[in-house]
């Protein structure tokens, strides 16, 4: 069996500071409880919280090959799993065709690992080297479909009829990603550790920022985790997401704002925010003439 | 690692025991917790320190909690369960008191610094009179002092709410009491004047933006202010009355079961939290229902078609692509006082996918009535919408006490005629008609002309036909009569409706 991969949380968290990518204290948590356990984690939140970056990082910062099931409706076993090499199959029988090949050679010999073409999962468990295994948006393929994952899931491994039964030789770290579009069976919820990855708080985003736009300077950095924990309060079709603040915070740095006014904040707004309503919402926010209103309002809000 | 052996003991209470009853009573609760769960928690907690809360909380989270709506209630229960186990949190007004007195003690906080009374050392917390300790928390809030503001917060709870062991009060008592003597409200303001102030010395005015960001981050200071006199408050009541008693009281219902009759504010705004992914969630469900069912009759033509490369052996047979049909749908909803609500969610969830209908016409009442489709067409904001029904429309005729009778009458009248084989006709209410006449020949000549008739009544099913409820006189003409109150039963409707 592998060998835990860390030996606390703190290392977990350190690891991913050095890879750029800042958690906090339950998202550490629940890495590390994840390979003491081995189990996968099903990672859930809004769109753009940095749940596929997540995955990403444990690779880099493990020095594993991350290897990569995008989801999608339709998925079946032949393109999650394993699938013949059918065409190689039919050169092989054709190859000894009216030699005096017996037939039972033949046969098993079509279903041998020569022929065997693999697939994500297949790939992630029959890999010698270390592997992060990432099935993304796990909500878009059917329910029926999900149990194709559960083997993998629970017992790290794949039952070929043709086979037999193939062990993991290494246990992979698995993450699933859901963006929520519906609710997944609780047979996969069951197998997983549950992560729920949430707009983060206001210190992290300045951090967050800090570390991913070059040269942003401590002050602008602040204003822009604060101006964005500001429009999130208001009741919006789309709050902004981690990676929407960074995009704004880049252009910002762009054209050269040392200091954010709410001009700015308005004219930059649709970086932000992908609706015109709540573009509109979030510029008469800001708008100037609210000061003598706000002050007689009483108590917050 | 051979660390398997975790602690097996928590604050004097063997650790299996303890879990047990807190899985318990997050089954109590209504989470699903099955017993794979429970055993992976029991592993998850014995690779962590235990006596880091942070940690062990995430770890029980991560194993138990499957779904991110539920995580408030185990917090909750959470906090009730393990509030007293632990050397940090149990209860002990001495260490209290100086602990504030030790933090007051350390030079880098000047304590009531202002307020010249020099008092750090002299006792600690009880010595402090209110208006210094109000003066404190002012300090701590503006500097945004954690470790001070949670002492400040225990200490107020201590002081100000007043509790006495054994009195049947709920904690929100004790928490107005608390935040009466606080004065929150009025911290804000002075917190803002004093940021005002520190602008104009340093000779530059707040812009409005920055004058608003200010206000965040101090409302955001109180809000957490808020937390800790709760979590202190609720400390002080489980001490009292033991766990089981607390876990019961505040046992919350999921916002799925939250009952739409009886919700109070909060949590009607979490209810229209838990709508809009719920909306969503049903809309991709819908439109993937209607692409997966493929298979229509059989096409006779095409097959025969298909039959000629095979020598006239039908060998393929090709179907015709389905037609799903998507109904018209108009919603007669009750407005009246405590159905609005019910209501309202209905309208915003039917509005919010309804790119599964041909159409959806609306029309609201209470003794009168008066369609309000109008109030929804080119609105993206469909809450705004919802307001608008419920101020701007017609709904009154006599008196604003509900009449079923005369609005179904005045809508046969006036809409009847549109009715056709295609339309679904959905009655929102709860048929309390304060004893008018039914006219429920009306309910019947609808049924005989739309495609079905269906009535959501947000009443439990046991008070149906009891005093004025006359849901029995209509429901014999419909296709069926639902109890639909809470957005579970809802969504359960609305799926089987598209």
């Amino acid at each position: 069996m592998t060998d835990p991969r860390f030996d606390s949380v703190q290392e977990v968290r350190e690891g991913l500071r050095k890879v750029d990518y800042l958690a906090d204290e339950g998202i550490a948590g629940i890495v590390y409880l994840a390979d003491r356990l081995q189990k996968p984690i099903l990672v859930e939140g809004p769109a753009g919280t940095g749940k596929t970056q997540l995955a990403k990082s444990v690779a880099e910062m493990t020095g594993a090959r991350l290897i990569r099931l995008q989801c999608y409706e339709g998925l079946d076993e032949a393109k999650a799993l394993y699938e013949w090499n059918y065409k190689k199959q039919l050169l092989r029988i054709q190859a000894t065709g009216g030699e005096g090949d017996s037939w039972n050679a033949v046969e098993d010999d079509l279903f041998s690992d020569e022929f065997l073409l693999e697939r994500p999962l297949l790939e992630a468990i029959r890999s010698d080297d270390p592997v992060v295994l990432l099935i993304d948006e796990v909500d878009r393929v059917e329910v029926e479909t999900e149990a194709l994952l559960l083997e993998i899931l629970s017992d790290y491994q794949v039952s070929i009829p043709e086979l037999g039964t193939i062990e993991a030789k290494q246990i992979p770290l698995v993450f699933l990603t859901s963006n929520n579009t519906r609710e997944l069976s609780e047979a996969l919820k069951r197998r997983c550790l549950f992560l729920h990855v949430d707009y983060p708080d206001m210190e992290r985003e300045k951090e967050i920022v800090l570390t991913k736009v070059p040269d942003i300077t401590d002050n602008l950095a602040d204003q822009v985790a604060r101006i964005v924990r500001s429009i999130r309060q208001l009741e919006l079709k789309k709050a902004p997401s981690v990676s929407e603040t960074l995009d704004w915070a880049n252009t910002l740095m762009l054209l050269g704002v040392e200091q954010v006014d709410a001009e700015t904040a308005s004219s930059t707004a649709n970086i932000l925010l992908k609706y015109q309503t709540d573009i509109a919402k979030a510029v008469r926010e800001f708008a100037a003439d609210k000061q003598g209103m706000k002050a007689f309002a009483p108590g917050p809000k | 690692m051979t660390d398997t052996a975790g602690p097996a003991e928590l604050a004097g209470e063997p650790i299996l025991d303890l879990l047990n009853g807190f899985i318990a009573e997050l089954r109590e609760a209504g989470l699903p917790v099955s017993l794979t769960e429970n055993l992976d928690a029991m592993q998850a907690i014995r690779h962590i320190p235990i006596e880091d809360r942070e940690a062990f909380k995430y770890a029980l989270a991560a194993t138990l909690v499957k779904n991110n709506a539920h995580w408030r209630s185990f917090e909750t229960v959470f906090e009730v369960y393990f509030s007293l186990r632990g050397s940090k949190y149990g209860i002990d007004d001495d260490t209290l008191d100086s602990d504030l007195a030790d933090l007051l003690d350390d030079e880098g906080r000047e304590g009531a610094g202002d307020e010249g009374q020099g008092q750090s050392g002299s006792g600690g917390g009880d010595a402090l009179t209110p208006e210094e300790l109000q003066q404190l928390l002012y300090q701590a809030m503006m500097k945004g002092d954690e470790a001070l503001m949670r002492a400040i917060a225990r200490q107020s709870v201590k002081r100000f709410a007043g509790m006495e062991p054994g009195r049947p009060v709920g904690g929100t008592y004790y928490l107005y009491r608390t935040l009466r003597n606080l004065d929150l409200d009025g911290l804000l303001e002075k917190m803002m004047d004093q940021r005002r102030e520190k602008a104009d010395e340093a000779g530059e005015q707040l812009s409005p933006l920055e004058e608003r960001l200010e206000r965040d981050e101090y409302e955001h200071r109180i809000e957490a202010l808020k937390k800790e006199i709760e979590a202190e408050i609720r400390r002080r009541l489980v001490a009292d009355r033991g766990v089981e008693a607390m876990a019961k009281t505040l046992r919350k219902p999921l916002p799925e079961d939250v009952d739409f009759m009886h919700a109070s504010r909060e949590e009607m705004v979490g209810l229209r939290k838990a709508l809009i992914p719920l909306t969503r969630r049903l809309a991709v469900r819908l439109a993937r229902k209607r692409r997966h069912n493929r298979k229509g009759p059989l096409d006779f033509r095409r097959t025969v078609r298909a039959s000629l490369s095979y020598g006239g052996v039908p060998a393929e047979p090709k179907f015709r692509h389905p037609r799903p049909h998507k109904p018209e749908i108009f919603v007669v909803a009750d407005i009246s006082g405590s159905v609005a609500a019910f209501a309202r969610f209905t309208l915003m969830l039917v509005y919010a996918i309804s790119g599964q209908f041909s159409k959806v016409r609306s029309f609201v009442f209470i003794d009168g009535i008066d369609e309000v489709t109008s109030y929804f067409e080119g609105v993206e904001d469909v809450t705004e919408a919802v307001h608008r029904v419920n101020t701007e429309a017609d709904v009154v005729w006599v008196d604003g006490h509900s009449d079923y009778g005369h609005a179904f009458e005045v809508f046969h009248e006036k809409w009847g005629k549109e009715i056709g084989p295609k339309t679904t006709v959905i009655i929102l209410g709860d048929a309390r008609n304060n004893y008018h006449a039914s006219q429920s020949w009306v309910i019947k000549e609808i049924e005989h002309k739309a495609r079905h008739v269906y009535w959501l009544n947000p009443e439990p099913k046991s008070y149906w036909d009891t005093g004025d409820s006359i849901v029995g006189d209509y429901g014999v003409h419909c296709d069926g009569v639902f109890e639909c109150r809470n957005l579970r039963q809802l969504e359960k409707f609305v799926d089987k409706l598209a």
